[in-house]
């Protein structure tokens, strides 16, 4: 973990307000896994907390996040340009764990969730004990425009499938009935592992139908925050074992530790 | 704000300060509740360079804290109602205790109670304790009542002078009083608070406020309401410091919205001994450093040789 002023290598807007930015970070890279997330400072003396950004990818010394402009913070991150620096503190919190023994995985995503999931991906494909049939990714979002990293999954030679609150593309409905049709058909459950990030409805979804398959889940949480880094316990959300620090603990949760409300 | 990376110079000036016996090498301290037990931080930046560690406030028995959301940022500032999460005082000396020892830096215990007596016993328990300089007794905090009055022990100034009074017979180290904004006067709750014994006063915790979304109609907080902190509570604890410092005799620690050195030489002017940096800390880890640095180059500049020159001295034209 360290603070630090990283130069913008890119900020594109890649489709209506979804953002991705690069930034080069070498020693923040280096350290950074698959679900860990870094804060941003703002320049404007009116917002002073630092916004939280799930690692999307990192590329060498390069660190990509992706994210969307839903607030004067955001907003002002997506006008940077190439060049300009932007201070980061990271990387932070607790990201996902592959088990040794896990041979099929589903990635599950729902809008933004797909921003730190890609880079989960990075490390699957690595893996050379997970083949790459094994492995499905499923997203969900409200309309075909907000579908996002379809293309880069397919890429990494996973299966894709998608679904859309408005039918504009793939399955019309919710992400999760993809999930329970998978798991529903003839699908070796030993050994496979679901990774899922995106709002809460959708990961309680998620955690219903993987607990009545019995298949070990990770969700990836969100919390309103502000250090980022376990020191003022802002960020807690409920677990079986009393409030946990999303931003220190998390973000990524055992699906079954988390009580959901 | 950006961060002002500033040279040390070389003709040291005189910035240690002594506050009610305990010898600080600088005048910046964290505020309880935004450093932790200074673990996380201390893998940033170097804790000798802070002129003490005040940790999270102690409770007797270990607290879980408010339900979420407990945080949310509002203009220049935040709102909180973590509600003194922590792990309990013996969690506290078995596992923290030693960590902060360690940081050689003078360590300030911040405690609370919802009685008198408990407050009295975590006294007598910690005072069995090596490596803790003062307590610094948090009869304010926002978002916790105390079990008699259902309402902050700052708030009244019987219930100050007592529970101060009664620390005051068991504590062998300094006892620092942190107070609240949210009274009438908070001149009157300073003396009274002197008068019981206390050996110096921190102020100001936070003034509570409230958050609201419009879309959804619902508070934004858990508990409706909770402590305001940063920059925007800036202007109230200068006020409060200021009228304080006109009223009594022991030192006072000068907190809220500090953000730079600016922020902390005006609280010296207002009458602080020393300052305590909270909310900037989450925004810029360095910011203590930062500010120690920039109070050095301040009293270089203004040929101020010892902080005591310029305590309290704020030129009023009349």
């Amino acid at each position: 973990m360290q603070v630090c002023d990283c130069r913008i290598l890119e900020n594109l807007r890649i489709e209506k307000d979804f953002f991705r930015m690069t930034i080069s970070a070498p020693q923040i890279a280096e350290r950074s896994e698959a679900g860990q997330f870094l804060h941003l400072r703002c320049n404007d003396s009116q917002r002073i907390l630092r916004r939280p950004f799930s690692i999307h990818r990192v590329i060498r010394d390069r660190i990509q996040i992706l994210y969307r402009v839903v607030g004067s913070g955001s907003l002002e991150f997506s006008e940077k340009k190439k060049e300009e620096t932007v201070d980061v503190l990271g990387p932070l919190g607790t990201g996902f764990k592959i088990p040794e023994d896990i041979k099929k995985i589903i990635i599950i995503a729902g809008g933004m969730g797909v921003a730190p999931l890609l880079m989960l991906a990075d490390k699957i494909k690595s893996i050379r004990t997970i083949k790459r049939q094994s492995v499905t990714v499923l997203i969900g979002a409200k309309t075909k425009e907000e579908i996002l990293c379809e293309k880069e999954f397919q890429k990494l030679g996973f299966k894709v499938h998608v679904a859309t609150d408005n039918g504009s593309k793939g399955h019309k409905g919710l992400v999760t009935d993809l999930l329970k049709s998978l798991l529903c058909t003839p699908y070796s459950v030993p050994c496979t592992a679901v990774y899922a990030c995106g709002p809460k409805p959708m990961l309680l979804g998620t955690a219903e139908i993987c607990l009545s398959h019995k298949v070990p889940t990770q969700v990836s949480m969100e919390e309103r925050m502000a250090c980022g880094i376990g020191v003022c316990y802002g960020c807690s959300v409920s677990t079986i074992d009393g409030y946990k620090l999303v931003c220190k603990d998390g973000p990524v949760f055992d699906a079954q530790e988390i009580i959901w409300d | 704000m950006r961060k002002n990376t500033l040279n040390p110079i070389p003709c040291t000036p005189h910035l240690s300060v002594n506050i009610a016996g305990i010898k600080l090498d600088n005048p910046v301290m964290c505020a309880s509740g935004t450093f932790n037990f200074a673990e996380e931080y201390s893998e940033i930046i170097d804790i000798k360079k802070l002129g003490a560690i005040v940790t999270k406030t102690i409770t007797l028995e270990p607290r879980q804290g408010n339900p979420p959301s407990r945080v949310c940022e509002t203009a220049s500032g935040m709102l909180n109602c973590i509600g003194l999460q922590n792990p309990g005082v013996e969690e506290f000396i078995k596992t923290k205790l030693p960590f902060l020892r360690k940081c050689k830096v003078p360590v300030i215990v911040s405690i609370a109670g919802e009685t008198t007596e408990e407050y009295c016993r975590l006294v007598q328990i910690l005072s069995k304790e090596k490596g803790i300089s003062a307590f610094e007794v948090n009869i304010s905090c926002p978002n916790v009542r105390s079990k008699i009055r259902n309402m902050m022990f700052s708030q009244d100034s019987k219930a100050t002078f007592e529970v101060v009074h009664q620390i005051k017979k068991f504590s062998k180290i300094p006892v620092i009083v942190k107070l609240s904004p949210n009274v009438t006067s908070i001149s009157v709750i300073a003396i009274a608070a002197e008068m019981a014994g206390a050996d110096a006063l921190a102020l100001i915790n936070t003034p509570i406020g409230m958050a609201v979304d419009a879309k959804k109609k619902t508070p934004i907080l858990s508990m409706i309401t909770g402590g305001l902190s940063g920059p925007c509570i800036k202007p109230i604890a200068l006020r409060m410091v200021w009228e304080t410092f006109n009223c009594v005799k022991i030192p006072i620690i000068g907190i809220g919205g500090i953000m730079d050195w600016k922020d902390a030489i005006e609280f010296i002017l207002c009458g602080a001994k020393a300052v305590e940096v909270g909310t900037a800390n989450f925004v810029d880890p360095n910011v203590m450093p930062n500010i120690v640095e920039g109070i050095k180059n301040y009293m270089h500049e203004n040929k101020i040789k010892d902080l005591k020159e310029i305590v309290g001295k704020l030129k009023i034209n009349k």
